[in-house]
């Protein structure tokens, strides 16, 4: 069955990348290996899997950001930035590697005529990939690639209160490896992967809190796609999982994204939300 | 007592909601080091960012910087990365706008990029840098030149707390809480211990004293005090010294016989004729030089090479002729004799303390006895950090000091 987004609400539209140039070049976080490489015709295929389910079965608009050789993670869209209230928070990358991105991030956001933002320069801040919505506040991951003090900047810009928690696990480096809202009130996460401080604000601003345990976090089942009732994730999460899920009223399409987890990312990594009260519920 | 390492703090944003704050605080306390709540701004809205300032303290400046260092990442950074803003000083006597106004604690400016440490602080004051050396010098707005590079606003200005100390002294034990209840005797033996403490140091001992020293016959004791070489400057007005000549002179203090409290048949004159015997010798040294005067606490001060000044004020009589009548040179002649002070002893005078204690850095301990509990408070509640406040007659305070240094 197909959960066809509500007819009042425009489709969700999300930025992605295709893989044409995705490969393990560096390593910059503990799941990347030079000697364990993707497997190029296999990540296209299951990237297009991802892409036809997000715009074929839920009906999601879906830009895409053009390929650049020499940028093999771009292909991770939601790292680029943050769109919020139609202005575009141009992400500040913590390693070099990746900082090479801006300037193709930065000249697609002029062609599509976003209103640009860059923060100021001395703080790292890896856009969606650390920072999401719970409702109208927004929580953002700290320590491994973004810093503390950027939520002070980005509460200013956007008018909300803006949450920093710190991440306590290298292997879910950013925010969107291990936390996951659903909805206004649910969010599905691994508690471990926050320090103490962390959990406390988690567990007091979310009302409902779907903990996952270590195997399906490590299968970067936290690192979905939410659009309505509908979640992407990688396929393989555990049978109580599921039916925790479903018991909340969602549906889980599971799909393969195994060669980009030899990156550290999986299914949220790869898109970029560009309408967000659009692809999360409202309920 | 020594300043302790310390860092103030700035952090800000959604601090309370997302436990940052509270975060920092454990963190601080994890790694031994204390903090002090400066400023504390909530924001009123769940969207206006909170602002917290702290003053974080630790044992040693490496455990301070790894404290620092770990609050960085949570987005507590130091107040005083950059230099201090200097802007030149409009004109002779004049601070720019936004002078930064100093307090009576050790002060630090970073200038070009390293901290100096400010020469002669006292309160209320502004800081001159010299590009030249770098010397940073705490300056009165009076003597501040046209041209001279002024210190504005707080940037680059760090303010060293004094440091409790571990075991308690005379000054923690009475802190600055004024009382007559207080036991007296126990507190003047612990005093005379201090004073000995200064003296072996090589501290100064301040003495600023008023005419109630005379008038209560406590000037002997006084006189005793420098002759025993526990009072190395002494600051008073013309009324000290008129009266302490006037005794020595005649045996009276404003006409009243100081060994009999009567008083004398046309003594009131007295003190005009002490003045004018020492007008006319030319200056109080030039009296006991000649003989004149011969006895007293002004010729103590002559004969033991203790400097003394003299302040003016708007009802003197006379003045005597030491006596400096211009406010501005008394208070830059006073402040000549700051340095090295060790400890302030202020005694029945309530102008010439209150000017004295606004010169004292903080790290001077400052003893005020008056019969006045008002006065007392008075000066304690100047910012006189390390002070304490004896409730009392000064010729019994004075008798008693005496006896404990066994004078």
């Amino acid at each position: 069955m197909t959960v066809a987004p509500r007819p009042s609400s425009p489709a969700p539209a999300f930025l992605m990348c295709r893989p044409t140039y995705y490969t393990i070049a560096y390593e910059i976080n503990p799941w990347m290996s030079v000697k364990r490489q993707a497997h190029t015709a296999r990540a296209n295929a299951q990237w297009t899997r991802l892409y036809q389910t997000l715009t074929r079965q839920l009906g999601a608009r879906v830009s895409l950001l053009p390929p650049t050789p020499g940028l093999p993670d771009l292909v991770f869209t939601a790292n680029a930035g943050l769109m919020a209230q139609r202005v575009f928070i141009r992400s500040n990358f913590r390693y070099p590697q990746r900082q090479h991105e801006e300037p193709v991030i930065e000249r697609y956001a002029r062609e599509r005529g976003w209103r640009l933002i860059r923060l100021a320069a001395r703080y790292d801040f890896e856009g969606e990939g650390d920072a999401l919505w719970l409702g109208e506040t927004l929580i953002v991951g700290f320590r491994f690639r973004s810093d503390a003090p950027v939520h002070e900047e980005l509460a200013h810009i956007l008018a909300r209160r803006v949450l920093p928690v710190e991440l306590a696990d290298r292997r879910f480096y950013h925010l969107d490896t291990c936390f996951c809202p659903l909805d206004r009130r649910t969010v599905l996460w691994f508690p471990k992967a926050f320090d103490r401080y962390g959990r406390r604000v988690i567990e007091r601003f979310a009302d409902h809190l779907i903990d996952v345990t270590e195997a399906d976090a490590m299968r970067f089942v936290c690192n979905a796609i939410v659009v309505g009732q509908s979640i992407v994730m990688q396929q393989g999460a555990s049978d109580a999982l599921r039916r925790r899920l479903a018991g909340r009223g969602f549906r889980v399409y599971a799909v393969d994204l195994s060669e980009f987890l030899k990156a550290g990312g999986s299914a949220k990594c790869l898109v970029l939300t560009l309408n967000r009260s659009r692809a999360m519920s409202e309920a | 007592m020594h300043a302790m390492p310390s860092e103030v703090i700035q952090l800000s944003g959604h601090i309370i909601d997302s436990l940052i704050l509270p975060k920092v605080l454990d963190e601080i306390m994890d790694l031994n080091g204390t903090f002090e709540i400066l400023e504390m701004t909530v924001g009123k809205r769940k969207t206006d960012p909170s602002i917290a300032r702290l003053r974080i303290q630790a044992g040693t400046q490496r455990q301070l910087a790894l404290i620092l260092k770990r609050l960085s990442r949570l987005g507590a950074l130091p107040l005083h990365l950059k230099d201090v803003h200097l802007v030149r000083a409009p004109r002779d006597g004049v601070f720019p706008a936004n002078f930064y106004s100093t307090t009576n604690l050790s002060t630090d400016v970073r200038f070009r990029g390293k901290w100096r440490r400010v020469e002669r602080i006292e309160m209320d004051c502004g800081i001159v840098v010299h590009p030249g050396g770098g010397r940073a010098v705490c300056t009165p707005v009076a003597s501040v030149r046209k041209s001279d590079w002024v210190v504005c606003g707080a940037e680059g200005v760090k303010v060293t707390p004094l440091e409790r100390a571990r075991q308690a002294q005379v000054f923690q034990f009475m802190g600055s809480a004024v009382s007559s209840e207080k036991p007296k005797l126990q507190l003047i033996q612990r005093l005379a211990q201090e004073m000995r403490a200064v003296r072996r140091a090589g501290q100064k001992i301040l003495v600023v004293a008023g005419p109630a020293v005379v008038h209560t016959g406590s000037g002997p004791y006084l006189e005793r005090l420098i002759r025993g070489g526990y009072v190395h400057v002494l600051f008073a007005g013309n009324g000290l010294a008129t009266h302490d000549i006037e005794s020595a002179l005649y045996g009276t203090s404003l006409g009243i016989r100081l060994d009999r409290g009567e008083p004398v048949k046309d003594g009131h004159d007295h003190h005009m004729r002490a003045i004018n015997t020492i007008r006319s010798a030319g200056s109080i040294r030039q009296a006991v030089r000649r003989g004149i005067l011969k006895r007293g606490i002004m010729h103590a001060c002559i004969t033991h090479r203790v400097p003394f000044v003299l302040c003016g004020s708007i009802r003197d009589d006379g003045p005597l002729p030491d006596v400096i009548t211009d406010v501005v040179e008394a208070q830059s002649a006073m402040r000549q004799h700051i340095p090295d002070v060790g400890m302030a002893l202020m005694i029945a005078s309530t102008l010439h303390s209150i000017a004295t204690g606004n010169m004292l850095p903080a790290t001077v301990k400052t003893v005020c006895v008056d019969i006045n509990p008002a006065v007392v408070t008075k000066l304690s509640d100047r910012g006189t950090f390390q002070g304490i406040g004896i409730v009392s007659d000064t010729e019994s305070f004075l008798r008693e000091l005496t006896r404990a240094l066994r004078l």
